[in-house]
């Protein structure tokens, strides 16, 4: 009987734990819109379709869909130089936002299942905090 | 019968939208771009957001991410003691201005994001300090706007000075445009006056108005991120950020309300109407619109004779189409408008030297000299 306390216990431990440090995907999603609204729409506007040349899309970017480490890379630190989205080139400046980790997560989800993206993936802070310069 | 409704329909669709896309005359020109050169003055700069001249031979220039530079004969060094940053969006070191008798107390200003104390997050505040070679010593600070957000958005920020001993300076909405702007007891979405020791001038417009933010001296703006004196009317003239299809030249005038967010003729990013309001009586027109918005940062007359043909035209930096813009200006009306240094870069700032030169300081690039063939 003690020893099934002691799982039941253990058990919601962890569920505890793992539930603080994943949260629901809509919930990181609903409030990656908000960090969107907030520091990315200017560029990306929108529906993330960018500006040819200019501002590169996220709405069915092959950058950012197929490589998603260098997309989180990208917002974590800035990004600085030519680059290649479905075809057209791209050189300039994404200013680093200084986002916190969790932040960063919450717009990648965002991002990533949006405007016709859509990704297996769930970014979580843990591994943002994992991606180095 | 049914096709002439589809064609009327079709029409007034087509007119509709048409009207809606049109660009606010004059329309812009693209001349010979081979009449112009730059030459560099200082390069490895990713974002040069304020530059002042301490001499004709030396500037300051910060760049955005926390860093002051004094720029000499093509070499940079930076200056320590600058204050704590608080890094967020569109925040971080942002102008910097040389003190009109810089030569006998050599103090400088600056606007940067701070957080210093308080909520989370940070705000703009304006400080001076005492510029001792490539150290910032007696750092005072002058001007903190409350409360702290962690919005990223709309720091501003420009540092000028009038010829009657004040120092303006700009801070943006925040991202609070519902609160902010057009409440005199907040921070945000206004210009600032000073005394150049900071304290606030006994004319202020607010100065006797009920819990009124003392040192504004102009309000309703969304993002003020270029602003310069008229060099014959002394008036200050100053450009914003709108949202699309809004960005503004406006003169700025003591205890004037410049609308934003009430009128503007931007609407939102995403399409959607901000307001049907253009104009409303107490509030001021802006002396020029852009539609479609070029994102303008930077702004400097041009006052001396170096350059044929340019003396009292306008120039502004467009950060969203890469270009400096030659505004022309006659019987206080824009009249003519021109891409200078196409696809140049994102100019953040235009700034006219001692020399009668101008200068742009260019995203990726650094500081750039202005040069007619």
């Amino acid at each position: 009987m003690k020893l099934l306390y002691l799982t039941f216990g253990l058990f919601l431990f962890f569920k505890a734990f793992s539930l603080h440090q994943n949260k629901p995907l809509e919930e990181s999603i609903a409030e990656g819109a908000e960090i969107y609204q907030d520091f990315c729409v200017q560029c990306h506007l929108d529906s993330g379709e960018g500006v040819a040349g200019v501002f590169p899309p996220l709405a069915g970017s092959d950058y950012l869909l197929k490589n998603i480490n260098l997309s989180i890379k990208g917002v974590k630190y800035g990004l600085n130089g030519p680059i290649e989205v479905n075809g057209e080139a791209y050189d300039g400046i994404m200013q680093n936002q200084w986002l916190e980790e969790e932040e960063i997560a919450d717009v990648m989800n965002y991002v990533l299942n949006n405007w016709g993206n859509s990704s297996k993936e769930i970014i979580t802070a843990q591994r943002v905090s994992q991606i180095q310069k | 019968m049914k096709i002439n409704l589809y064609v009327i329909f079709f029409t007034l669709v087509m007119s509709f939208s048409s009207c809606i896309s049109q660009e606010n005359p004059p329309l812009i020109e693209t001349p010979d771009q081979t009449k112009y050169e730059t030459e560099t003055i200082i390069d490895g700069i990713e974002v040069p957001w304020g530059m002042s001249f301490l001499s004709e031979r030396e500037l300051l220039v910060t760049e955005k991410k926390g860093i002051l530079y004094r720029v000499t004969n093509g070499n940079k060094t930076e200056v320590s003691g600058l204050p704590e940053i608080y890094k967020r969006g569109q925040g971080g070191l942002l102008d910097v201005a040389v003190h009109p008798n810089y030569k006998s107390n050599s103090l400088i200003y600056m606007t940067l994001s701070s957080h210093i104390e308080g909520d989370k997050g940070g705000n703009t505040s304006l400080y001076q300090a005492k510029l001792n070679l490539n150290t910032l010593e007696n750092i005072k600070l002058l001007y903190k706007a409350k409360p702290n957000t962690t919005k990223g958005q709309h720091w501003g920020s420009r540092i000028i000075f009038d010829d009657n001993g004040h120092l303006f300076f700009s801070v943006g909405d925040r991202g609070n445009r519902d609160e902010n702007p057009q409440d005199l007891m907040r921070d945000g979405g206004k210009i600032y006056r000073l005394n150049l020791d900071g304290s606030i001038p006994s004319d202020n417009p607010f100065i006797n108005t009920d819990g009124a933010k003392k040192a504004v001296f102009s309000y309703g703006h969304r993002n003020p991120q270029g602003m310069t004196v008229h060099p014959k009317t002394g008036e200050i003239w100053e450009n914003e950020h709108g949202p699309k299809g809004g960005d503004e030249i406006n003169i700025i005038r003591k205890g004037k309300n410049y609308g934003w967010p009430v009128i503007t003729y931007g609407i939102n990013y995403s399409g959607t109407p901000i307001t049907e309001e253009r104009s409303r009586p107490g509030m001021e027109q802006p002396f020029y619109y852009w539609v479609p918005s070029i994102a303008p940062s930077g702004m400097a007359f041009s006052s001396s004779k170096v350059y044929k043909k340019w003396k009292g035209d306008l120039f502004v930096g467009s950060l969203k189409f890469k270009y400096l813009e030659r505004l022309v200006i006659k019987k206080r009306k824009v009249v003519k408008r021109e891409k200078i240094l196409n696809e140049i870069g994102r100019i953040r700032n235009v700034k006219e030297g001692p020399d009668g030169y101008l200068y742009i300081g260019v995203e990726g690039k650094g500081i750039l000299k202005i040069i007619q063939k």
